[in-house]
């Protein structure tokens, strides 16, 4: 199915590999589970495995492979600004997105912000080594997170001049709703596993 | 043309919570369709007036009034008519510029004061046009210039028609050709403009009129093409013209 959804979203295997390899550490793990544990053994070439373990095994191989594939294919097939107003749709509440919607807007801000600090740091001849340097770093931090608070404020009066009253403008056109499009997915897997129940 | 003054600013006082006074019974009227520059040395409490305006700093003594309509930040329906009137730029684009496109930026104040739909898109993109960044519209803030993002703040408050415009250094850290650029469309807007500046070669090319608020008062007012003459006088305010820059 997400094979499928892969091909539909016009998506290079290739990123969609290198990106899954994130998944490395966790297939690592699944993998010894077989060989510890309690409860009855099972041979499988040659070795003793316990059967609890091939089990929760499979599972996390199996979540982990869906979770991290279906996250790929929304990262790599959605902007940003369509999660967010997909989140509006979804009714998540109007404050959540806000912050989402304004984080999105100041990270590039507010990384450049720590850029700039990071070159006048060196530029005075700070170098970034040892445990004397850590003071520095977590004053710099500190200077960041003001900077930020105080620029917070800035644009909130900015936002007041402009009469904003406590709603912020939707992001998404109320008419156009597609439920029947959003609804394949689910709805292919509910399927799968309610007829693998049935067979079963 | 109406013979109420776009703003006019009456015996204004005003202490920050910490005692410190900033402002001293300010007196200015502006006519509509005047361009007035604001100057004066840092920390003369500019910032502090410009917030008076649309009632962001609450009056303490005196009184402010847009168009006839006294400012009252108490009273939250009046306030918010009065903040469509008054379109405040500031000075940093970054602050000014906070959704994730450039028109849904410039559609968040006519949104606020309850357009929809097709009108909203119209005046968004009249907006944008005034300002020469209509197509620019669906990019994203901080993949612009600071001189456009300047250029999307001016459109952000266009879009709601104000009786006067306010610009705090308008100027600020714009390269030469941007400078101009937005000199040209500031003068090209057919509305009351109050800029609030250092940069003295700008106030000439741009406000006929210009008053120093010095000290919590405005200390003078006059035409900005004699102002400039009167080195003196200007040295007393802490301004001076750049280095061979003589009227």
């Amino acid at each position: 199915m997400l094979l499928v959804l892969i091909r539909m979203a016009k998506l290079p295997y290739r990123t969609v590999f290198i990106r899954s390899l994130v998944e490395i550490p966790f297939v690592l793990f699944a993998l010894l589970m077989p060989f510890f544990g309690t409860g009855p053994k099972v041979q499988f070439l040659g070795l003793e495995l316990y059967e609890a373990g091939i089990w929760a095994g499979t599972g996390i191989v199996a979540k982990g492979t869906i979770g991290v594939m279906t996250a790929i294919i929304l990262s790599a097939s959605t902007s940003a600004r369509e999660i967010l107003i997909g989140l509006e749709k979804l009714r998540v509440p109007q404050p959540l997105v806000s912050i989402a919607t304004f984080m999105l807007r100041y990270l590039n801000v507010i990384n450049d912000e720590l850029g700039r600090m990071k070159i006048a740091r060196e530029s005075r001849g700070f170098e970034e080594r040892g445990l004397r340097s850590w003071r520095i770093l977590a004053q710099t931090v500190g200077a960041l997170f003001i900077r930020s608070y105080e620029r917070g404020e800035r644009v909130y009066l900015a936002m007041l001049s402009r009469g904003y009253i406590g709603a912020m403008t939707k992001l998404s056109d109320e008419k156009e709703r597609r439920l029947a499009t959003a609804l394949i997915l689910p709805a292919t897997a509910a399927l799968i596993s309610i007829s693998t129940g049935v067979l079963l | 043309m109406s013979t109420i003054p776009s703003l006019k600013i009456s015996n204004l006082a005003y202490a920050y919570p910490d005692g410190h006074q900033a402002l001293y019974g300010v007196k200015l009227e502006i006519s509509k369709g005047e361009k007035v520059a604001l100057l004066g040395p840092n920390g003369a409490g500019k910032t502090t007036l410009v917030l008076h305006l649309n009632g962001i700093i609450a009056t303490q003594q005196g009184s402010v009034s847009v168009a006839g309509s006294v400012v009252d930040s108490k009273n939250k329906e009046s306030l918010k008519h009065i903040r469509e009137r008054v379109g405040i730029v500031f000075q940093d684009p970054d602050d000014q510029l906070f959704m994730p496109t450039v028109a849904e930026d410039v559609a968040f104040g006519p949104y606020n004061s309850g357009l929809r739909g097709a009108e909203l898109e119209k005046v968004t993109n009249d907006a944008l046009s005034k300002v020469g960044m209509l197509e620019y519209r669906d990019r994203p803030p901080h993949h612009l210039s600071f001189g456009q993002r300047r250029r999307v703040a001016v459109a952000t408050v266009l879009a709601m028609s104000p009786e006067i415009l306010v610009l705090d250094e308008p100027s600020s850290n714009l390269d030469p050709a941007s400078r101009r650029e937005l000199a040209e469309i500031l003068r090209s807007l057919d509305v009351t403009i109050l800029m609030v500046t250092h940069d003295l070669p700008y106030a000439l090319e741009l406000c006929e009129r210009s008053v120093i608020l010095s000290g919590g008062v405005i200390a003078v007012d006059e035409r900005t093409s004699e102002l400039f003459k009167k080195t003196e006088l200007l040295a007393s305010h802490r301004l001076e013209l750049p280095f061979g820059f003589k009227l």
